[in-house]
């Protein structure tokens, strides 16, 4: 990457690590409904997002590569929880199907805004990357969306749940936006146009859904950070204990 | 040897998980370039976390080397062209009709669900059909069912 300094590939660093770890946690989660959906499509429905998201997590280590680090299996398999940059919303445990899938619908938003916006970065790598995830992602919001619209506007026990699991998921959600200590940099080297834009198009775009099925957006949260600089919650380091177990017991094993 | 001669030679190279329809008709095979004796094929991933990739490079690279005996050829997957199912040749969309699977519609670049509401049987042709999910046993299919013949199929998803 010629066109970088240093301090531009240390920037693009921070910012890879935090997507393609929110990729590969979140895709672990969603592969936590194989055989347990509640039906049929809803289990292979997370089961293809879940594929989609590793899948999409293994090119971004990859271009982490490209720049200096591990490789993506050595990176994905043998760091403890405080040297994840995902946010906490992606490492929370499944619950039941309400929480998951509002999740997700959360979670998904904030990527195709996100990679919606990167198909215009000047890193030429990931805005490539960008350009197809863009397109895989689409699924997976039209996905949400049908079955946040179904679920809110169906019976009273259906709303409640879909109420409650926005209450307790917005914090976490805000928290995606963590702004990082280099978004100057990014910004300054049209890498990236920064957190608090892509939150302010992600608002928008998630309030009209939830407006559509007359879900109430809490007003007093405050936005949970802390995942960006590696403060996980409890949940994090058993999820990647399970995720690393046939790594660890042979990392030269060939599969 | 040519690029011509190359892609004839691929056409023999077939995704492992829809075995009617060759790399090339699939449109991933984007660049082939052909320095003296060395050749270096390029392709483009259909959907980034496709578990057939790494075969994939392998198969085409096998090709090339084993049964035509070029000496050194280098394959390698990028992203620099985007993947669409437009890509897929008017061949390719036959043999995936041959596999059962229904071919994707064309798209204007942009995706809404209707695309995928009436894509028309694979078994009898019937438009009377409806989508159970976009996502199905591999990544790039999804679930429909025909109220005609009244049996469950697979599309080729549009991305």
């Amino acid at each position: 990457m010629d066109f970088f300094n240093e301090k531009h590939v240390e920037a693009a660093k921070d910012l890879l690590y935090k997507m393609a770890d929110d990729q590969l946690i979140i895709g672990h989660r969603n592969s936590e409904w194989t055989g347990l959906g509640p039906l049929l499509e809803e289990d292979i429905a997370f089961s293809s997002m879940a594929q989609d998201k590793i899948g999409q997590s293994e090119h971004l280590y990859n271009l982490l590569h490209e720049l200096g680090e591990a490789d993506a299996d050595t990176v994905a398999f043998t760091r403890n929880a405080n040297q994840f940059h995902c946010s906490q919303l992606v490492e929370l445990p499944i619950g039941e199907y309400d929480f998951s899938l509002m999740r997700h619908f959360l979670f998904d938003m904030a990527e195709a805004v996100r990679f919606e916006s990167l198909t215009h970065s000047g890193y030429e790598g990931l805005a490539n990357i960008a350009r197809k995830f863009k397109g895989e992602i689409k699924y997976h919001t039209m996905h949400a969306h049908a079955w946040v619209k179904q679920l809110a506007n169906g019976n009273d026990e259906g709303k409640a749940r879909m109420q409650s699991s926005l209450n307790e998921i917005w914090p976490f959600a805000l928290g995606i936006f963590e702004p990082g200590q280099h978004e100057d940099t990014l910004k300054e080297a049209g890498i990236f146009e920064g957190e608090e834009s892509l939150k302010g198009k992600w608002l928008k775009e998630v309030t009209q859904l939830l407006n559509a099925c007359n879900l109430q957006i809490p007003t007093d949260s405050k936005p949970v950070f802390g995942g960006r600089t590696g403060n996980h919650t409890p949940h994090l380091q058993p999820l990647l204990d399970e995720m690393c177990e046939v790594y660890s017991i042979d990392p030269s094993a060939d599969w | 040897m040519t690029e011509t001669s190359i892609l004839e030679w691929l056409q023999a190279v077939k995704d492992p998980e829809i075995p009617t329809i060759s790399v090339v008709d699939l449109g991933i095979v984007t660049k082939v370039s052909i320095n003296d004796d060395n050749v270096e094929v390029t392709l483009t991933p259909t959907f980034a976390g496709c578990p057939a990739l790494k075969i994939l490079e392998k198969l085409v690279k096998d090709r090339l080397v084993e049964y035509v005996g070029i000496g050194n050829v280098e394959v390698k997957t990028n992203f620099e062209t985007t993947w669409t199912t437009d890509m897929i040749s008017e061949e390719g969309r036959k043999a995936l009709l041959k596999h059962g699977l229904a071919p994707p519609k064309p798209h204007p670049g942009y995706l809404e669900l209707d695309v995928l509401s009436d894509t028309p049987c694979p078994y009898c042709g019937s438009r009377n059909t409806e989508l159970k999910s976009p996502f199905g046993p591999t990544l790039c299919r999804s679930l429909h069912y025909c109220n005609n013949c009244l049996q469950a199929f697979e599309g080729f998803k549009p991305v």
